[in-house]
């Protein structure tokens, strides 16, 4: 009838598990491609706490890492969208991502899913939108300036 | 989606997922996608309850958003209210989004050091 509750992203890698799997446990090499800066490494269980430039604000939060089996899994926990400062999100449901990767013949298949966004508050999620909105004006301004620059 | 992993989903105690996590009440709601606004009468149609009960179902779906009545001259009718839905959709698309993007970083990331 419908799937709100999850996202699965499937897409091969051409590049060794080894280099993706460092690309996914490395806290530094996971914010590049990732958007984020962390303050401390990935470890099972811990909390590691990163910040985002939102809007042209650093916004904080947290990834609640869960499990590392390398070159086979990552799973974190974590708040979607939780980019409004006005906000308090601790209290509030997080989502699950797991990161899968299998070798593949060209290279990895690394397979992404995200669960459990039916317990997020359907107001939230309504919100995100205007947020959006306002992210990719702000990505288009910054692909203006790189190429008129 | 099958009916069993609804149910698993409504038990995650969303609003909108616990009013669909029954059997009536998906019912009521496949009758109005299908017929449009529709009566209480036309509702109990084929059920085993009194209008009374099909009234506190639709209350429910109400109270989640999913469905809103509407007075055609005298008679109160029941449509569906599409928007929780459709909220609930497009938010998955702009994640969704979201990932193809930073995946998309991924890869130039790996693929290039691997040349």
């Amino acid at each position: 009838m419908m799937t709100t509750d999850r996202i699965e992203k499937r897409r091969v890698l051409r590049a060794p598990p080894a280099r993706v799997w460092r690309a996914l446990s490395n806290a530094r090499e996971f914010g590049t491609w990732f958007g984020v800066e962390f303050g401390g490494e990935f470890a099972p269980g811990r909390a590691v706490h990163g910040k985002v430039t939102y809007q042209g604000k650093e916004v904080a939060f947290e990834f609640h890492i869960e499990r590392m089996e390398p070159e086979r899994l990552l799973s974190f926990r974590w708040h979607p969208f939780a980019v409004d400062p006005a906000i308090d999100y601790a209290h509030e449901p997080t989502t699950l991502v797991e990161l899968a990767i299998t070798p593949a013949p060209e290279g990895t298949l690394l397979t992404v899913t995200e669960s459990g966004f039916d317990q997020i508050p359907l107001a939230r999620r309504a919100k995100a939108f205007a947020m959006n909105d306002g992210g990719w004006a702000e990505q288009m301004n910054n692909i203006a300036r790189h190429v008129e620059g | 989606m099958s009916r069993a992993s609804l149910a698993a989903q409504a038990r995650t105690g969303a609003p909108i997922f616990a009013a669909l996590g029954d059997e009536t009440r998906l019912r009521i709601v496949a009758k109005l996608s299908a017929g449009g606004a529709l009566s209480i009468v036309r509702l109990t149609e084929g059920e085993a309850m009194t209008r009374q009960a099909i009234t506190k179902h639709l209350a429910v779906l109400a109270g989640a958003g999913l469905v809103r009545d509407v007075w055609r001259g005298r008679e109160r009718l029941w449509e569906l209210e599409r928007s929780p839905l459709e909220t609930a959709r497009r938010y998955l698309e702009l994640v969704s989004e979201r990932w193809d993007d930073a995946l998309t970083r991924l890869a130039a990331m790996v693929e290039v050091d691997d040349d």
